[in-house]
């Protein structure tokens, strides 16, 4: 009996190692090991042919001091991009969650499924219709548009002049923003107790701005920090669109340059990949920092 | 009645007017390109050159799909860029919805060595971006031997945090009681995770293959840097290459028709699973 009982637990255990070791091998192969090489490699001088020599902080040394296009557009570039369309589309998503939350079944179903669809479209598949809306002759949708309103004399080369090209890839991005996050969100609002609504009313709450937050909120706090982790990751891989929508890295005059951009540029065009791997960092940095604030905010009130 | 209790209404009422006020003009706002693309894959090519451009498509024609599929790539017809893509995407859907159940059943059920390290060190990738490290990735796939491989295309995919995150939650829903009783009665791991824990978590199943679904059939990234093999090449990576030629009016139709071939397929499969997406999305909480 006894000797079954280790067999029993045996048994077990090694399936247990069976069962989670493909994932976690897979995992840490494509995942760990790249962010770990992403730390090494950006302390070294690596042009992707002789071995990477050790070359210090050098590398964000020169980031932070030399690249003057990464101190002067890059960055606010990717500041503004990411504060409009991360919290921007952040905040949309919870205001139409919650929205869709209050009418029936069968329309939300329908309304859910048009918001949400843009972000099944990867943004650079979707960048052909972007492209071919704004396109810069009088046979560009929006040109014509214009053009027959009389607002414009001339056909505007929206995606080739750096004055609109940020303003469009703002609005793709926050148009393909409703992701995962949305429905996390939307799924919260859905399962919140509704007899906790009840009591407050019992208890004196008088309006919906009231019953948002202090019931709403605090309820679905943990879809809340879902949806924001996932909102702030997908902002800041949204940074291909530029390049989609200009068709040109750099794009025209780094007017739609965001750090992503940087990286691909350093990496696969001038071959420096010490360089383009202290960028990774620094974006894996910054994201992981917006991350862990966001918690923080969410955990104060607890 | 207050007004909390009127969230998930069972009716319409007319207080809920002023929600589709708003939904719906956003609703088509936001469908406006989608519905652009279905009417320009459509359109006849004088209709593309025609000015000023019409929106919708007068007389439809599938020209635009019918080129595209007899389109010849380095001697290499469309239909094998698709094939490889359907091949790849079978793969990588079906091995990630294995391994991720598989994964999440035991960090879920179990007590083992390392396992609160894992679930946190897969908590942290939640956070992690793929493109920005695309070049170490390239030596870690040059590396262990499969740069120009199908597996190239598969293997990188198949570990997604946010499946695996996902399922965990969603396993941890369902009563040890009931994995107990099955163990008593003398059920191997695999009997209980096939027979027991997989039914039950189908909704989670779901999210993980639209996830990954969605990721693989997109992506382009692969075949730009990892397999430059073009017997290996995947559609959406054609189809990028055929969006690059920019402005051409004639290219549009094409673009729209391909973007809609890359399109469908994820509308079909989430309008399918979408409330078993929604039922997993409700145990997504993030602490």
């Amino acid at each position: 009996m006894s000797t079954k009982i280790i067999n029993f637990v045996e048994k077990n255990d090694r399936s247990t190692y069976i069962f989670v070791a493909p994932y976690v091998i897979l995992f840490t192969t494509f995942i760990v090991i790249p962010v770990f090489l992403a730390i090494i490699l950006s302390f070294t001088y690596f042009n992707g042919i002789q071995f990477p020599t050790w070359n210090g902080i050098n590398n964000y040394i020169y980031i932070l001091t030399e690249d003057e296009i990464f101190m002067k557009t890059v960055l606010p570039n990717t500041l503004l991009f990411s504060v409009i369309v991360g919290p921007g589309g952040y905040i949309l998503s919870f205001v139409l969650a919650w929205m869709l939350s209050q009418i029936t079944h069968r329309a939300r179903t329908v309304l859910a499924l048009i918001i949400y669809s843009p972000s099944m479209t990867a943004g650079i598949a979707m960048s052909v219709v972007w492209k071919i809306m704004f396109s810069g002759d009088e046979r560009g949708f929006i040109n014509s548009m214009l053009l027959q309103l009389n607002l414009i004399n001339e056909p505007v080369q929206f995606l080739q002049s750096p004055e609109y090209l940020m303003t469009i890839m703002i609005i793709v991005s926050l148009w393909s923003s409703m992701g995962v996050g949305f429905l996390a969100i939307l799924a919260g609002l859905l399962s919140v107790n509704k007899e906790l609504y009840e009591a407050a009313y019992i208890d004196g709450m008088k309006s919906r701005l009231q019953e948002i937050f202090y019931i709403t909120i605090p309820s679905i706090k943990k879809q809340m920090m879902f949806g924001a982790v996932m909102s702030i990751v997908g902002t800041f891989s949204a940074g291909a669109i530029g390049v989609a929508l200009s068709g040109a890295n750099p794009t025209p005059q780094n007017a739609g340059q965001l750090i992503l951009n940087h990286i691909e540029d350093y990496g696969l065009m001038r071959s420096e990949m010490g360089v383009s791997a202290a960028l990774s960092v620094i974006l894996l940095g910054i994201i992981f920092f917006f991350s862990s604030v966001f918690k923080r905010l969410l955990k104060e009130d607890e | 009645m207050s007004v909390g209790t009127n969230f998930n209404p069972r009716r319409f009422h007319k207080s809920q007017l002023k929600f589709y006020l708003f939904l719906g003009p956003f609703a088509v706002f936001m469908a406006l390109p989608i519905v652009y693309i279905f009417s320009t894959a459509f359109k006849p090519i004088d209709e593309l050159f025609a000015f000023p451009p019409r929106f919708f498509v007068r007389r439809p024609t599938i020209e635009n799909f019918r080129d595209i599929f007899s389109f010849v790539e380095y001697g290499l017809p469309v239909a094998r860029y698709f094939m490889n893509s359907v091949i790849v995407t079978l793969f990588v859907v079906g091995l990630s919805v294995l391994l991720s159940t598989m994964a999440g059943y035991v960090l879920s059920k179990k007590t083992f060595k390392g396992q609160k390290f894992i679930f946190e060190v897969n908590k942290i990738a939640l956070m992690f971006v793929a493109v920005a490290v695309t070049i170490p990735r390239f030596l870690v796939i040059s590396n262990i031997g499969i740069i120009d491989t199908m597996a190239a295309h598969v293997l990188p995919m198949i570990a997604i945090p946010v499946g695996l995150f996902l399922v965990k939650q969603f396993i941890d829903q369902v009563p040890d009681e009931l994995i107990d009783a099955a163990k008593v009665d003398g059920a191997g791991d695999v009997y209980i995770l096939s027979k027991i824990v997989f039914p039950l978590v189908r909704p989670a199943v779901a999210t993980i293959a639209i996830l990954s679904f969605q990721a693989t059939w997109n992506n382009t990234v692969t075949s730009t840097i990892y397999v430059n093999d073009e017997l290996k090449q995947t559609f959406a990576f054609y189809m990028s290459t055929l969006t690059n030629i920019s402005n051409s009016v004639a290219a549009a139709g094409l673009g729209a028709a391909a973007t809609l071939i890359m399109f469908v397929p994820n509308l079909v499969i989430f309008m399918f699973l979408q409330s078993k997406v929604m039922n997993t999305m409700a145990h997504s909480g993030l602490k």
